[in-house]
Parts: C-alpha cells; sequence; structure tokens
C-alpha cells in the first residue's frame, strides 16, 4: 500500500516535473474560506512534490463564485454547491473536494459531550425559539435520565455568511417545515432568535461564554476546543455522534452518480451510521476552457490531492471523500474540454 | 579714510549686481513643478473620497431604486429572500453610540477638568499620556477584551443587578428586560465608550488649556471657587470645542468595527431592551460581506456603507467646523 502511494508521488512529481518545465506557471483559485487549511497545506506538498504552486485565496464563497465567473481565476470554490441551473448558465461544473459538517455544542452544567441527545425537529424548534427551555418536555423525552435545568435557551448563530450555516439551514428545512417556510436555506439567514458571532471561532467563545446556549460549529472546533457536541438522531432514526467515520457514512451513503451537476447537500442523508447535517465543499471550473493548460494542471492538483492528500486532510480534521466517489468526480472531469471540444482529462 | 570706505561700497554693490548663481535658475522650473506635485497629491485625497462616495452609489444602485427612501425604516434583513432594510443597524449604530456617548462625555469631562485645572504638575504627564495610550490600543483588541473579560463580568455580575433594580420599573424596565447574556447593545456601547475617552479627553484638556490664565485668575481673584470658576469661565470659552471634542468621539463610535462585531450580537432584531442583541452597520458589512452571494444582497451592505459614509461625514465636518469657529474666536479675542 505504502509502496504503491510512493510509487505514484513519484510518478507523478516525474510527470509534473516534465510538463512544469513547459509552462511553469502556479495554479489561482479564490473562494470558501472553510477548505482554506487544507487547500494551503496541500498546495505545499504539492509545490514540494512538483515544482508547481497553486494560490488559493480565501475571499469567501461569493466572492469565489465571482470570480471564477469573471475568469479571473483557475477555479473558484464555494461551501455551497451550485444548482444545475445556474451551472448550465454560467458554463459552469463543479465537483466536491473534503466533507465537513455542522454540529450542535451546548454550554449547559453538568452536561458532558455526547450526553445530550437531540432530533432534527426539536432542534428545529429551538433555532425557530417556539423551544426555549433547556427542560422542555420534548427535550426531555429524548434525554430520559438526564438532568435538565429550568433554563432559557440561549441561540448561537453565525453572524457571518458561511456555508456551515447553509448547511445548517438546509438540515432544518429538511426536518422542520415551518423552519423552511419561515426561514429557508442559505449561507446568511434572517434568524428568528439568538445571537450571532463572527466564524467558527466566534460562536464556539459565545457557546463557551453563554451559560445554557447552544450553537453550531464545525466538526474541527469541536474537538480542538473539547466542546460539548450533542448527539442527533439521523434518519435511519439511531443516534450517533459526529466522527469522521459517521461523516463518510453520510457521504457514502449519498447517491452522488444521480445528483445531476453533482448538486447534492450531505444533510438528513441515509445510512445506519450516518451523521445527519454534513456537507461537502465545492470547486468550481468552466467547462469550455479558454487556457487549456491552466485547467489542466488544476485538475492534475486535484488528482494529486484525492490520491495522497487524506492523511494531511484528516490531520487538519477535515474529511476526505470516499473512494468510489473520487472515481465518480475523476470521471466527470470529462466533461472539460478546450475551445474546440477536446477533452482535457 | 573716506577713499578706502567708497571702494568697499563698490564692491558691495558689484557683489549685489553679480548674476545669479546657476542654482537659484534651475528653481525656476522645479519651483512651479513641485507645486504642481504638491497639489496632484492634495487633490488626490480629494478625488478618492469622491470616488469612494461614487462607487457606494453605484454600487447601492440595485437597492436605491427598489426601496427608494424606504430602506432607511424598513426592519426586515432575510437574505434568504432578498429582503433587505437598514432600520435595525442604523438603530444599533445611534443607540451603541449614545450609550457610548451617555458615559465618556461625563468621564472625558472629569479627566481634563482634573489634568488642566486639580492635578499636582507631576501627575499631568504620566496621567496625560496613559489616557492618550488608550487611544493607539488596537481595535480589535478592545473587542477580545470586551468578548472574554468584560461580557462575563457583566453576564454575571452586572445585569442581573441592572434586572433586578430597573426590571420592573415601567417603561425603565423595558431598557432592561430579557436574559443576561453579556454580549448586546450594552456592552458594545460600554467598550465604545472606554474607545471614545481618549479622543475627547483630549481635545477637552487641550481646549481648556486654551482659556486665558488671566481669564481665571480674575475669577479667583474675585473670590469664585474652582467649581465656578470652570462653570461660568472655562466651559462657556471652551464650549464650541468641547462639542467639537465630543463630535470627534462620536465619529469613531459611529464608524467602529471589530470591537463592535466581538460583542454586539450580531442579530439583525429590533428590541427595546439594551441587553439584547443587536446590529450596526460597521459590523453587518464586516460580517457579512464576504459571504454575500446575490447581486441585491450586496447592493444593500452597499448601501448600508453608503448611509455610514453620510453619517460619520456629516458628524466628522461638524466636529471639524466647530473646531474651526473655536480656533477664529480665538483670534479675535487677543
Amino acid at each position: 500500500m505504502h509502496k504503491k502511494t510512493m510509487t505514484k508521488v513519484l510518478g507523478f512529481a516525474a510527470a509534473a516535473l516534465v510538463s512544469t518545465a513547459a509552462m511553469a506557471t502556479d495554479i489561482t483559485g479564490a473562494g470558501a474560506t472553510f477548505p482554506y487549511p487544507i487547500y494551503a497545506k496541500w498546495a505545499d506538498a504539492y509545490k514540494k512534490a512538483t515544482g508547481v504552486g497553486m494560490n488559493y485565496q480565501s475571499i469567501g464563497s461569493g466572492g469565489g463564485i465571482k470570480q471564477i465567473s469573471a475568469k479571473t481565476v483557475d477555479f473558484g470554490a464555494s461551501d455551497m454547491p451550485l444548482t444545475p441551473e445556474v451551472l448550465a448558465k454560467s458554463g459552469l461544473m463543479q465537483f466536491p473536494t473534503v466533507i465537513g459538517g455542522a454540529i450542535p455544542t451546548v454550554n449547559l452544567k453538568g452536561i458532558k459531550p455526547g450526553e445530550l441527545k437531540l432530533s432534527g425537529s426539536v432542534l428545529g424548534d429551538i433555532y425557530l425559539g417556539k423551544i426555549a427551555k433547556w427542560n422542555d418536555p420534548a427535550i426531555a423525552a429524548l434525554n430520559p435520565g438526564v438532568k435538565l435545568p429550568s433554563q432559557a435557551i440561549s441561540v448561537v448563530h453565525r453572524s457571518d455568511g458561511s456555508g456551515t450555516s447553509f448547511i445548517w439551514s438546509n438540515y432544518l428545512s429538511k426536518v422542520s417545515p415551518e423552519w423552511k417556510e419561515k426561514v429557508g436555506v442559505g449561507t446568511s439567514l434572517n434568524w428568528p432568535t439568538g445571537v450571532g458571532g463572527k466564524g467558527n471561532e466566534g460562536v464556539a467563545s459565545y457557546v463557551q461564554r453563554i451559560n445554557g446556549s447552544i450553537g453550531y460549529v464545525e466538526y474541527a472546533y469541536v474537538l480542538q476546543n473539547h466542546m460539548a457536541y450533542v448527539e442527533m438522531k439521523n434518519r435511519e432514526g439511531n443516534f450517533v455522534a459526529p466522527s469522521a467515520k459517521s461523516f463518510m457514512a453520510a457521504a457514502a451513503g449519498a447517491d452522488w452518480a444521480a445528483a445531476p451537476g453533482m448538486y447534492l447537500i450531505l444533510t438528513d442523508a441515509p445510512g445506519a451510521q450516518a451523521w445527519p447535517i454534513a456537507g461537502a465543499t465545492f470547486i468550481l471550473m468552466h467547462k469550455v476552457q479558454e487556457k487549456p493548460e491552466n485547467a489542466k494542471a488544476v485538475l492534475k492538483f486535484f488528482k494529486w490531492a484525492y490520491a495522497n492528500g487524506d492523511k494531511m486532510a484528516e490531520s487538519l480534521d477535515y474529511v476526505p471523500m470516499p473512494n468510489n466517489v473520487v472515481s465518480l468526480i475523476e470521471s466527470s472531469w470529462k466533461n472539460i474540454k478546450d475551445a474546440s471540444g477536446n477533452s482535457l482529462y | 579714510m573716506p577713499f578706502q570706505g567708497a571702494e568697499n561700497r563698490d564692491s558691495t554693490v558689484e557683489a549685489l549686481q553679480a548674476p545669479l548663481p546657476p542654482r537659484a535658475r534651475s528653481a525656476l522650473w522645479l519651483d512651479p513643478a513641485f507645486e504642481w506635485l504638491t497639489k496632484a497629491f492634495a487633490f488626490l485625497v480629494f478625488s478618492i473620497l469622491v470616488a469612494i462616495l461614487v462607487s457606494l452609489v453605484v454600487g447601492s444602485e440595485l437597492t436605491l431604486r427598489k426601496y427608494g427612501l424606504s430602506f432607511l425604516w424598513r426592519e426586515d434583513w432575510d437574505p434568504v429572500r432578498e429582503e433587505f432594510g437598514a432600520l435595525v443597524p442604523i438603530y444599533g449604530t445611534v443607540m451603541t453610540s449614545f450609550i457610548a456617548m451617555a458615559i465618556a462625555v461625563p468621564v472625558s469631562f472629569g479627566i481634563a477638568l482634573f489634568l488642566t485645572e486639580l492635578s499636582p504638575g507631576w501627575l499631568k504627564r504620566p496621567l496625560g499620556t496613559a489616557i492618550e495610550l488608550l487611544a493607539a490600543i488596537p481595535s480589535i483588541i478592545y473587542g477580545m477584551w470586551g468578548l472574554f473579560v468584560l461580557a462575563p463580568l457583566l453576564q454575571s455580575y452586572v445585569q442581573p443587578l441592572l434586572v433586578k433594580l430597573f426590571g420592573n420599573i415601567p417603561l425603565i424596565g423595558q431598557l432592561f428586560s430579557g436574559p443576561p447574556l453579556g454580549i448586546g447593545m450594552m456592552t458594545a456601547g460600554l467598550i465604545l465608550s472606554i474607545m471614545v475617552i481618549p479622543f475627547i479627553a483630549a481635545v477637552m484638556r487641550d481646549v481648556f488649556e486654551l482659556v486665558p490664565p488671566m481669564l481665571k485668575e480674575s475669577a479667583y481673584g474675585l473670590g469664585a471657587t474652582t467649581w465656578e470658576v470652570v462653570f461660568r469661565v472655562v466651559l462657556p470659552y471652551t464650549k464650541v470645542g468641547v462639542v467639537g471634542g465630543v463630535m470627534l468621539g462620536l465619529g469613531r463610535a459611529l464608524g467602529e468595527t471589530m470591537a463592535v462585531t466581538f460583542v454586539i450580537g450580531n442579530a439583525h432584531r429590533l428590541s427595546a431592551s439594551l441587553l439584547a442583541p443587536g446590529n450596526s452597520i460597521a459590523s453587518a458589512l464586516a460580517n457579512e460581506f464576504t459571504e454575500a452571494v446575490g447581486d441585491t444582497y450586496l447592493s444593500a451592505l452597499f448601501e448600508l456603507g453608503l448611509i455610514l459614509f453620510v453619517i460619520t461625514t456629516v458628524v466628522l465636518a461638524l466636529s471639524k467646523f466647530m473646531l474651526m469657529r473655536l480656533s477664529r474666536q480665538e483670534g479675535a479675542r487677543t
């Protein structure tokens, strides 16, 4: 296994070295902030392995979509997949790179990580402000034997637009019809209740400051700050804890092949062990490339990253794509063509 | 020896009539060039100001067309349905600045008074410098301090007390209702007050020092107390400058971004309670620009920026105008 990867790396390095002599241009990309640390790490390792640099600016998903539409970068990145209609209209294609997710965390006296259990509809009611006390019968019914205080629930959400909020609201829309109707889905929302923290660190620190609060953060923040995460009831009715395994289960159970334009959000995904609030972050590229050399370099970079980047992703608490999905992604690259219609991959 | 003297005078005249050294001649074109260059610099700043204004107007064209003036009093802020209004952030900006001013003005007045009238000489310099150093602390540090130190203190001690004391009084009780979160309008106002105190105090101290000692000494000579001297002589003499200083502080409070974002709670909701989270214009911009997807959303943010630009420009222009009037009066009196 190790030998195989080694030869793969060397093979790629050799191939890249040959081609860099010809082009030597660096790849440029811009967009989502959530995957920035892993893209930067991959870029660093890729540069060492091949000599080709990758320049990624984490300006936000909105900015990423604008930049790729204006063709100022070789690829854009977005935490929110574009719908097939939008993709068709703008001549773009997208593919997922790593999986992230939103994890509900609480700050309640005496509640340890994983001790509290919630279901999607209860979570929706909490975020709608309908369930306002921790000892509400709906919460108590899910947590027999757990002592819940008669304390007001302080809801914490993201104040900046973010892919995490998108995944979160997408999940709540799927499990709570009232949420879908009143609030909807988006990176920024009209929150019915609560306070907003800027970035994951903002939400994490608000949750840690405010007694009786509930918030949602990315997986890495839960691990790094030892926050009291909540176990969620998934579609199959099992309570699952957030982990790389349950994220992978959500990605593996999803039917990527049937999703047009890879428009798939992994919330409320099927799978006995699937974490219900997961989602992938996406790369956007033009289907017809004016600069085929750059597009080739981008695809080469991501092929290398899928083959060699899993360990790096895991070290930063990202969840890599399952192998079956990667092969699907790589076959979708055949749709990227140069001006005369030749496939670039 | 008249002869020698005449010769001396002749040589002086000769020296004066001698052609100018070449260095001076080159200045003939250098001077206008330099003048032109400095003029260009000065106008560059001005044109950047105008360019910013123009780009803000162009950027907010969509919402300006869609809502017109009603944007100012619309309450919704719904990025999903693309319905926007500026009432909540405008209210938050004005309210937090008002709280900040309510605290900072009396405190700064006290500081300036102490430094100019009451403090022993050896304390004036170190104290004055310490207060000016407050202005040198980057705003993000105020924000962090506010979130990690001030907010928990307010949440566990100050706010429960306020709720207990005022919560049941009609009208005033509204201002102190709801669960004490530690973050919200009140905390933001408090942080802002600490941030603007050095500005207001410094201006006040400077204008207090402008009061001619003769006036004060005459008042003291007539038997006036320190209190009377301050309120009958110092304040009337400097009131325009004092107001100018307050406006300067207000301008800073209105536009402050990072520190407010940390502690205001960033919730687009109108609430009578000072303990509740709210939002300010600057904080909404800092939070939402990066991920603003959709043209109307972006346009609404641009228009918020335009509103803030107009508010702060007016406030700062007023303060400059008042300070200018003060110095003109100063010239007339001496």
